[in-house]
């Protein structure tokens, strides 16, 4: 599967959170929210405006922007485009090194050679009309351990 | 707006009977293909043939609840009370996609125990295969080059379908237990076989699991074969007191003890893809009734997918986390085994217009008054319906029985 952004779904990108993230895709960063309280430390996707644990504060921080196939499946029927004209392709749910999950696709790869546990990397597309920068995954080049910026 | 001589008194016309909520009248509209109906005539069919199965008159019903699903301001609960012209005192309008109706008798329970209303009707109704085709499981949830809002736009750009979600947590089912997906074929095969003896249901022709092992793969590792139909039909069901039941028509199926809850609502927030809410909901709803999964006689849990009634099993407690697979293989799930489920042919060979629970109820209740013909379960004294809305998200557990709870 190669992103083909044509006619793709895409967020709407209309409140303050939703847009810092997608902001971030731009910069080539891959966002992840932690909770600003200085005993929880808990960490989530998606973003949202308070952390799902505590209920407190949330800040920004830029995640490794690699991860491991926690589940997926291979989509082999989708009636609408453009996801028709890319079948077979893989839909996972990507476990970030930083602990939360993400629904994504993962790209550049023979469906039929993912397997769980998979350590993968993330890449950005933009959408055709500039507005909006998307995270993707594919097989990670090479293995590093620990987290922080890329 | 009362009619004449009806007596709308907070709880006067009951008080002091036994308030315990039973089922007292079931019906189904014409299913599993009826180009005839629109959804909301589904509804209507439904609940006619409710009101003469248990021979209660229209005006006594003081409740109403539904879920919809024909789309906004269509058949939403306070659309179809106003078409109906129900003249309520309470009404629910829960919708939690197809578990909405186990959610409802769990709240109607509560209601007329406590005397909010007395009478409830339940109706659903859906025209999706005249309307809409075979296609729901895999057209894609949004349209091309949409913008999407909610919490679906962390998912929308990545083409995932409804059957992907499922198959998601097959596949994370299959790494951790070492499932096999002749496992969840054998649920496909049991489940067609029950549809061979439903005069009613959609597909009657046995099948064995390398049918479904060779059928189409829609996403691995789902085939054609362990998704469920899509049909036309619609479903009622009229709950009342213990008190009211005595001279009606039927003999009352017991509200045993019924549990709701969810654990997400877009599949990439289910924190574990091998364990649903039923693991929260089926112990309160055991709990309630004072019984264990060893009371139970007939099994009706809604199969979207055959892994969805695989977790269905071991989240109950009716086998072991991960055990479910090992547990469907020797025929345990057939009219005659140990744990018969879905003997009408369920949703997998029988009926499934887009919101299967309703159907979960109303066949639990004609099991349980020995009312199902050629597939009847033999004593079947207790069963268990468990609705799953969402993708595996909103789970409803319902415990009924033909005698009174002691």
């Amino acid at each position: 599967m190669t992103v083909n952004m044509d006619r793709r779904p895409l967020p709407e990108v209309a409140d303050p959170i939703t847009e810092e993230f997608f902001a971030g895709c731009a910069r080539g960063e891959l966002l992840v929210q932690e909770c600003a309280g200085s005993e929880c430390g808990h960490r989530q996707f998606y973003p949202r405006w308070c952390c799902t644990r505590c209920g407190g504060a949330v800040r920004w921080i830029v995640g490794s922007g690699r991860g491991t196939v926690h589940t997926y499946t291979v989509i082999r029927q989708n009636h609408a485009e453009p996801f028709r004209s890319e079948l077979p392709f893989v839909v996972a749910m990507i476990e970030l090194d930083e602990g939360p999950r993400m629904m994504s696709n993962v790209t550049d790869v023979d469906p039929e050679t993912v397997t769980i546990g998979m350590p993968v990397e993330v890449h950005f597309a933009g959408s055709d009309d500039g507005s909006v920068t998307l995270p993707f995954f594919r097989p990670a080049r090479s293995v590093s351990p620990g987290t922080g910026a890329p | 707006m009362f009619p004449d001589g009806y007596d709308k008194g907070q709880g006067e016309r009951m008080a002091g009977g036994d308030r315990t909520p039973v089922i007292v009248g079931i019906g189904l509209s014409d299913a599993p293909i009826a180009p005839h109906l629109d959804g909301v005539g589904h509804h209507v069919q439904a609940m006619q043939r409710a009101l003469d199965d248990c021979g209660l008159p229209k005006h006594e019903i003081d409740g109403y609840m539904g879920a919809g699903g024909g789309g906004p301001m269509v058949d939403d609960a306070v659309n179809m009370a106003e078409y109906l012209k129900i003249e309520h005192r309470w009404l629910d309008g829960t919708m939690v996609g197809g578990s909405s109706f186990e959610f409802h008798v769990q709240h109607a329970a509560a209601a007329i125990k406590d005397g909010l209303c007395d009478t409830v009707l339940c109706t659903y109704g859906s025209s999706l295969l005249t309307k809409s085709g075979r296609m729901l499981g895999s057209k894609g949830f949004h349209v091309p080059g949409q913008r999407v809002a909610g919490s679906s736009k962390w998912e929308a750009p990545y083409g995932n379908v409804l059957i992907g979600s499922y198959a998601m947590a097959a596949k994370r089912h299959m790494h951790e237990y070492g499932t096999r997906p002749e496992h969840l074929a054998q649920i496909a095969v049991d489940t067609r076989y029950h549809a061979s003896l439903n005069p009613n249901a959609m597909y009657r022709n046995p099948i064995t699991i390398d049918d479904v092992l060779d059928s189409k793969m829609i996403a691995d590792p789902l085939h054609k074969l362990d998704c469920c139909v899509v049909s036309d039909g619609g479903g009622a069901f009229i709950m009342t007191t213990a008190e009211r039941a005595r001279d009606l028509k039927q003999s009352p199926v017991y509200v045993l003890g019924a549990a709701a809850t969810s654990s997400h609502w877009t599949i990439s927030q289910m924190e574990d893809f091998t364990t649903t809410a039923a693991a929260v909901a089926g112990p309160e709803a055991f709990r309630r009734a004072g019984l264990t999964p060893a009371d139970v006689d007939v099994l009706h849990f809604y199969d979207s997918f055959t892994i969805t009634a695989l977790l269905m099993l071991e989240d109950l407690g009716f086998c072991k986390k991960g055990e479910g697979g090992p547990f469907v293989e020797d025929g345990k799930l057939r009219i005659g085994g140990s744990h018969p489920m879905n003997p009408d042919g369920g949703g997998l060979s029988s009926c499934h217009p887009g919101m299967r629970g309703i159907f979960l109820l109303v066949e639990a209740a004609r099991q349980l008054r020995g009312q199902a013909g050629p597939f009847q379960v033999a004593d079947a004294n207790v069963a268990i319906a468990c609705g799953s809305g969402g993708w595996l998200s909103c789970l409803g557990v319902v415990l009924l029985g033909n005698q009174a709870p002691a």
